[in-house]
């Protein structure tokens, strides 16, 4: 190919070996999909993650400016680096989505979920609970004489761990909110 | 308020069928002069004459249907003009708004099962912003790649009156990237000047992006003198009788326009996405060549084949900026590099790939067209088809010297696609010769629209290709599955002509080649809708092939090639 004097970019120019060329490592992403707030506009999102067969580890959607009339969608994801790009090229594609980012790609982001976590215990299974959910930072939101809910900030990897923590201690009910991500620093993601 | 805002979009002609839920719309049709409505037999009919009249013009093409029925009759169309990026615009009729919800007659979740077939769609749920919201249909139908799009009325919305507002396209936030990037046009114009085997392979692209875009291109290319292909979609963009023209390419393509692909070092793709059908073994795809890219959708870029050059815009805008880069920096080529690769290309020529054993005794599939192609050259001719072995014969052996004057289903496939859209197409051009080269197995799909072209005194010919198969599928079934043929041929076929006499149409039958000349004649003279059967060969193969599973150098010529040539892993591709 140097014949043709083509700088060198991120692609090989052989398709002999064209699939292997397609990493095939998976990579999780966490994309900020900027939409504008119109019926059935998550039914897109989400149908174009089914009909072509892209994965969801998390989806959380709401409203941002509502005279602007915007939500947004912070979706986690995961797939080859070829994949992540059809996926956010064809987010991109969908008219009523004005903006999508790619907060893993795109420097350094912060992504936080919230949790509500019920557990059921008496004794000293119950103290222990208690005492983790301190260390955790995790509030107490509702107290029966049998049972506490902890309402729990944080990464998603803290939220596994405060969870695994609490099953021998009675878990028998979770409800989180998947991961909600905002990019640090000055710049803004604006639809 | 839906008609006056079909006005302002320039509409002239509106493909439809009424029904409860359409009744308002239809009063005011009723009521005014400047749009035509033209009454067809199924709703899918109307939805293709749409595409067919959006094809030929340039223009979007209107479709209006009732609820329900209507609705999920139109989805096979929407479906279809979404694979072929064809700018439609389908208005739906649906229950008023205090009844959906309630499973109400002709109810149907419309814009829920349009939703993944079209570009986008909407339901009105105020008057106020009917007319706007047909307004930016237009804008999202036409702008970026072209699509269809839905707008689904309830009927108390159309009864109600409300604000009308004119066309702001601007205020639209759908504003797509036309200008490709100045850096990598550069980059292509440097790859130009040093390619020694360079080819351009272009695709539906190129027609959408509107006439220019083609005599950009016909420019571009007979200046650099690099040979050019093209795939089913593209035909006509440059003109058949070009010097540097091979064919098409792909499954059924020409020998030399494949082998072109695949030991070029320069590939230059405009308005084309490397579907499957034209790459073959993606892993055996054109592997030493430096691949440029064309497209102003960015998920075509990168989606199947990886791209060293992208380009994201418009053809007709980078193609501008390509010539001007290119001219600028000397209009430089490897002439003698290329006069080499020109050679090449004439031995590879010289297999005269669409071969064929002639006969005296039955017709040819591909005598037939070639005659027909004779005898129809002179014409303002354009031609529709449906899907199969005809399809390809008739993209093999037919010339197409410009552009939005062949209409065919590309990416869907859709079998009954080419009658109702060979009447879009003479809707809008009624002094034309239109022909629907058509298999008899598709043409019975939507038969029905045969009163809508003798109603409306469409002189459309619908050129059959009887072999009383479904020829294509008997194909696939005799290389891949030990010739057993389960369910593909028919046993009760009509007798065509009494059916077209039937309508009110005329009816030819032809049988032997040596009446097939003055039959077309007959065909053609006949001022009024034709339905011609021709009876062909039965057992004829489509060939070249590329079969699934195999790469463009591993093409069959012919039925001497052709056993146990596709393995288990092909067998499951389609």
């Amino acid at each position: 190919m140097s014949a043709l004097q083509i700088k060198k970019g991120s692609t090989s120019h052989s398709a002999y070996n064209l699939r292997p060329n397609f990493s095939d490592v998976q990579e999780q992403h966490t994309l900020a999909v900027l939409v504008e707030n119109e019926p059935g506009v998550l039914a897109r999102v989400i149908g174009l993650f089914s009909g072509r067969g892209y994965n969801i580890e998390s989806l959380t959607v709401a409203e941002v400016d509502h005279t602007g009339k915007l939500s947004r969608i912070t979706i986690v994801t995961t797939g080859t680096p070829q994949v992540i790009e059809q996926i956010k090229a064809q987010l991109g594609r969908i008219v009523s989505v004005r903006d999508v980012h790619d907060l893993t790609v795109e420097g350094r982001s912060i992504e936080r979920e919230l949790a509500m976590l019920k557990v059921q215990g008496t004794g000293e299974k119950r103290v222990e609970a208690l005492r983790i959910g301190e260390i955790f930072r995790a509030n107490v939101v509702d107290s029966t004489l049998g049972s506490f809910v902890f309402e729990i900030t944080g990464a998603p990897e803290k939220i596994d761990a405060f969870a695994d923590l609490m099953r021998p201690l009675g878990l028998v009910e979770i409800a989180r909110t998947g991961v909600a991500a905002l990019s640090r620093g000055e710049l803004a993601a604006q639809g | 308020m839906v008609v006056q805002a079909l006005k302002d979009q320039g509409v002239d002609t509106v493909f439809g069928y009424p029904g409860g839920a359409v009744l308002p719309i239809y009063d005011e049709i009723f009521q005014q002069n400047d749009i035509r409505h033209i009454l067809v037999r199924h709703e899918q009919g109307a939805v293709h004459a749409a595409e067919g009249y959006a094809r030929a013009t340039g223009k979007p093409g209107v479709a209006l249907v009732t609820s329900g029925p209507g609705a999920t009759n139109a989805v096979t169309g929407l479906t279809d003009a979404l694979m072929d990026s064809i700018p439609i615009i389908v208005l739906t009729g649906q229950v008023p708004t205090f009844m959906i919800g309630s499973d109400a007659f002709q109810e149907a979740d419309t814009v829920g099962i349009t939703r993944p077939c079209t570009k986008h769609n909407w339901l009105v749920k105020e008057t106020d912003r009917l007319a706007s919201t047909i307004h930016e249909a237009f804008h999202v139908a036409t702008s970026g790649r072209p699509g269809p799009v839905l707008v689904d009325i309830p009927k108390d919305v159309q009864f109600a009156n409300g604000t009308y507002t004119g066309p702001r396209p601007s205020a639209s936030h759908y504003q797509p990237q036309v200008k490709g990037d100045m850096e990598s046009i550069t980059e292509l114009a440097a790859a130009i000047e040093t390619a020694k085997r360079p080819v351009f392979y272009t695709g539906g692209g190129v027609i959408n992006s509107g006439p220019h875009a083609s005599a950009l291109l016909r420019e571009l290319v007979d200046a650099t003198g690099f040979p050019i292909t093209s795939t089913l979609m593209g035909l006509g963009a440059y003109p058949a009788s070009g010097k540097n023209w091979l064919g098409m390419l792909g499954m059924h393509g020409l020998y030399e326009a494949n082998m072109a692909m695949h030991d070029c070092d320069l590939m230059i793709c405009i308005g084309a996405r490397f579907d499957d059908r034209i790459t073959g073994r993606i892993d055996a795809f054109s592997p030493g060549s430096v691949k440029a890219h064309i497209d102003i959708d960015p998920s075509s870029i990168n989606k199947v084949v990886k791209t060293d050059i992208p380009i994201v815009g418009d053809v007709a805008h980078v193609l501008e900026d390509l010539l001007k880069v290119w001219k600028s920096r000397g209009r430089k080529t490897e002439v003698e590099a290329v006069r080499k690769w020109h050679g090449r290309v004439n031995e590879w020529r010289k297999v005269n790939c669409l071969a064929y054993a002639s006969s005296t005794k039955t017709i040819k599939p591909q005598y037939a067209l070639e005659r027909l192609e004779a005898l129809t050259r002179d014409h303002d001719r354009y031609i529709t088809t449906e899907v199969g072995q005809h399809q390809m014969w008739a993209a093999q052996f037919l010339n197409f010297e410009d552009p939005n004057r062949w209409m065919t289903s590309g990416g869907l496939g859709t079998m009954g696609y080419g009658f109702p859209a060979s009447i879009g197409v003479q809707i809008a051009h009624p002094d034309a010769l239109v022909i629907n080269v058509a298999g008899e197995a598709s043409w019975l799909m939507n038969m029905q629209e045969l009163g809508t072209a003798v109603q409306f005194r469409a002189p459309v010919k619908q050129f059959i290709l009887n072999n009383e198969r479904l020829g294509m599928v008997r194909q696939w079934q005799e290389l891949l599955h030990g010739e057993r043929y389960s369910h593909s041929w028919s046993e009760a076929l009509p007798d065509f002509v009494k059916l077209a006499e039937a309508f009110g149409a005329k009816g030819i039958m032809c049988t032997d080649p040596a009446d097939l000349d003055d039959a077309i004649m007959e065909m053609i003279r006949h001022d009024g809708p034709v339905v011609f059967d021709c009876l062909v060969e039965k057992h004829e193969n489509c060939f070249p092939m590329i079969p699934s599973g195999k790469a463009h150098n591993e093409m069959l010529l012919g039925e001497a090639e052709t056993k146990g040539v596709i393995d288990s892993k092909g067998s499951v591709l389609v």
